[in-house]
């Protein structure tokens, strides 16, 4: 079956089989080389097998849940969007979301995802307290920080490359309601924006769109959103009657859902240009339910169709802290000149993150999509420059496309975790095209 | 938090079956209590949890092989409560090409997806009856409609199964008790993983399931999932017999 990631590129025929519980996944390990494969909330290739990609979606079964902690036990097929639809109205969110709750607690813990609140909680993987993961010998493994370490700090952002992600137990957060205060904050420019977020490293979430056709004087230029779950005294009365109901369905105040919205640099601007004024018209705090604040994007379904057949891809780097500011300038400042605007660019800010393979460290992330074509792939290979000259790196849920020695060139952890893969024998059965690509 | 006196009960006969877990999700998403059955019941712990932690309702497992006939009446007896709706998503579909050679095989075929479904129902009615109330859900098949060369044996229970709920349903119209037939066309499920089926007529599981709940809350008799099965099977039953026999579908 022709499968690929979020981004519709690249394609790949790939046999797939739906295991229903461990007898039928241990089966499929022991056939070859394989990766397991989640919602496809990723954006490129990572995973894609054509061997063997195994659609974790069948098990997806909620195990345990333990009202003290907070913990949930889930199968490693099971969506964000059903534990959200089963926990919220007892008053428990995700302790880490990523910006669509169409995703799979395995592809959750393979890309240690983040959210709005890396600054204040870390990663997903803060929230992990244990892993089971099936691996090449076929035995499968419980890990944990002090249960088999290794396995669970490499599988933690391991993008499948260590095993199959059977169940784990994570922690939800305790929440008094299903709506957000969020204050809308316009930055004039880059600098602006930046200031921003280091004054509000109080506030729960944070995060900012960015204009990233705007040039001179207001390159840069953003609206910040700041977050908090509202408690039961922020909420006026009638939603404090019921307050996880939330409405339904939605309108967008921006015209997003254009079908067959021509993406061209013309009316990427003029779309930037309303949605930044349109935001700016509605600074200060309101009420939002949690989702319209988490997932504006998921209230268009298939939004990934308008780039047109050829697909999309996104780029999406962190910059060190000490170099976020010349470094997020030289980017947009590229972005700019070459007039190939992305259609929703994202700017946030990361706490300090240690760990063996996980993308966020302390600094500024950028993420930008793009049609597929070649003015823009040209684009993107001079922003993986300005990256790396800034000691970045890459986020591999979203490539689709960079080459192996600039990823190695980016992170010297990659060489420690193709030596992992060596020397556990991951590599001899768990790849994806990805990996392929990327010599991991 | 739900008042258990007045709730509810679904007994699925087939749990583990995708068709069966998507169907007793959607009468848990409704509020129902869930009792599974099937073989190796004690394997169904986990759908157990998920069931339950989903939807905040009490779910039981019960030991159940349809071909073990002597046993039902003291299956229905080890329930402990009469369930509100009572769904057989029992069935098996074998290999058409071996079933024909071996008849041991074909039978084991005719009595999984006729005489036990049919057997067991029939015992459910009459406590129905007596009672007053209650749904019975009998899933069956289009290839009952009409037999085919790739598919008779099944398809040929099938069509015992239809109509079989067809002569309950008339039985009971009046005694307060529904009976729904549920005729899937082709489904993603286990049962058919790895064949080549046609996309836009191929339902999910899912969609069988909101399609069987729908059915019993608004007492709706036949329904075909997807819908358009309806009309690809009233052609497919109009053909004449003596083209139909020449054609390969
Ligand atoms: C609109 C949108 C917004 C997004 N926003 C964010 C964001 O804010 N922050 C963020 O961090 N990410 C974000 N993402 C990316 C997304 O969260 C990740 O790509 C996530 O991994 C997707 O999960 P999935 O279940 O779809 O996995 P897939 O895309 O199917 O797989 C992703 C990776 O996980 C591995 N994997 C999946 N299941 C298992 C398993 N059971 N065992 C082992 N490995 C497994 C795969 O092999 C693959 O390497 C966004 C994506 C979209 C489309
Ligand atoms: N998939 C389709 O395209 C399709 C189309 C039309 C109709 N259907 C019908 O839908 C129903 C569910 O099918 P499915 O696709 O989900 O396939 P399935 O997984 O093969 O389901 C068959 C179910 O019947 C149970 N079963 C078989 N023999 C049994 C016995 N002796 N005692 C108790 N239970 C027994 C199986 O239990 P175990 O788990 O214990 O084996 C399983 O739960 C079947 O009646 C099938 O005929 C399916």
């Amino acid at each position: 079956m022709k499968l690929s990631g979020w981004g519709r590129y690249p394609t790949v025929e790939c046999k797939t089989s739906s295991p229903r519980n461990e007898a039928d996944l241990a089966g499929l390990v022991r056939s070859g080389q394989v990766i397991a494969r989640g919602n496809g909330r990723s954006y490129g290739d990572s995973s894609l097998n054509s061997h063997m990609t195994i659609d974790m979606r069948r098990m997806s079964r909620m195990l345990a849940f333990d009202e003290a902690s907070g913990q949930l036990t889930a199968e490693a097929g099971v969506l964000l969007a059903d534990i959200i639809s089963s926990f919220l109205p007892r008053g428990w969110f995700p302790a880490v979301t990523p910006g669509t709750k169409f995703v799979t607690v395995g592809g959750m813990i393979a890309a240690d995802v983040h959210g709005k609140n890396h600054h204040s909680d870390g990663a997903f993987s803060t929230f992990l307290d244990w892993v089971d993961v099936l691996c090449s010998d076929g035995e499968i493994r419980r890990c944990s920080r002090d249960e088999t370490p290794d396995l669970f700090e490499w599988t933690v952002g391991g993008m499948g490359l260590t095993g199959i992600i059977v169940r784990a137990a994570f922690r939800l957060r305790p929440v008094e309601s299903g709506w957000i205060r969020q204050t809308t904050i316009p930055a004039e420019n880059l600098a602006a924006a930046i200031d921003i977020f280091e004054r509000s490293a109080d506030s729960t979430y944070s995060v900012a769109w960015i204009d990233c056709l705007s040039t001179g004087a207001s390159l840069g230029r953003s609206l910040v959103y700041l977050g908090e779950h509202a408690a039961h005294a922020d909420l006026p009365r009638k939603q404090l009657q019921a307050p996880f109901q939330t409405p339904r369905k939605r309108k967008l105040t921006v015209p997003l859902d254009a079908p067959g919205f021509a993406l061209n640099r013309w009316t990427v601007k003029a779309f930037n240009e309303v949605y930044y004024r349109a935001g700016r018209s509605k600074t200060g705090t309101q009420l939002v339910d949690w989702d319209t604040y988490f997932y504006p994007l998921d209230a268009i379904l298939k939004w990934n169709r308008i780039y047109g057949r050829k697909g999309f891809a996104q780029f999406q780097c962190v910059i060190p802290l000490e170099q976020s500011k010349d470094g997020m300038q030289a980017l947009l400042e590229a972005i700019s000149a070459a007039g190939q605007g992305s259609f929703l660019s994202v700017l946030k800010r990361f706490g300090a993150q240690e760990s063996r393979f996980s993308f966020p460290m302390e600094g500024y992330t950028l993420a930008l999509d793009f049609p597929v074509n070649n003015r823009s792939l040209e684009l993107m290979n001079r922003l993986d420059e300005i990256t790396i000259a800034h000691g970045g790196r890459f986020y591999l849920a979203k490539d689709s496309r960079l080459k192996a020695e600039t990823l190695a060139k980016s992170d010297t952890r990659v060489s420690d975790f193709r030596e992992m893969r060596k020397s556990t024998s991951a590599a001899e059965t768990f790849s994806s095209a990805q990996s392929d690509r990327l010599v991991l | 938090m739900t008042d258990t006196s007045r709730q509810k009960t679904v007994l699925v006969l087939g749990g583990r079956s995708d068709i069966g877990r998507a169907i007793a999700h959607s009468f848990a998403a409704d509020g129902y209590a869930v009792a599974l059955a099937a073989r190796n019941a004690a394997n169904l712990e986990t759908d157990k949890s998920d069931i339950s932690l989903r939807h905040n309702v009490p779910v039981s497992l019960h030991e159940f092989d349809v071909l073990d006939t002597g046993k039902m009446e003291a299956f229905i007896d080890s329930l402990g409560v009469l369930p509100d709706v009572v769904v057989s998503v029992v069935g098996l579909m074998g290999e058409q090409a071996e079933n024909e050679k071996d008849t041991d095989l074909s039978a084991r075929v005719m009595r999984s997806n006729y005489e036990g479904p049919a057997l067991i129902l029939g015992l459910f009615a009459n406590r129905f009856e007596e009672r007053g109330s209650g749904t019975l859900v009998g899933v069956s098949s289009v290839a009952g409609d009409r037999g085919r060369a790739t598919n008779y044996i099944y398809g040929s229970a099938k069509a015992g199964f239809t109509a079989f709920l067809s002569g309950l349903r008339n039985r009971l119209a009046r005694k307060g008790v529904h009976v729904v037939t549920v005729k899937p066309g082709f489904v993603r499920t286990q049962m058919t993983e790895g064949m080549k089926l046609p996309g836009p007529i191929t339902a999910d599981p899912e969609e069988v399931a909101q399609a069987t709940v729908k059915a019993v809350r608004k007492g709706k008799n036949t329904v075909y999932t997807k819908p358009v099965w309806a009309l690809i099977m009233l052609i497919i039953t109009h053909i004449p017999e003596a083209i139909f026999k020449k054609m390969s579908i």
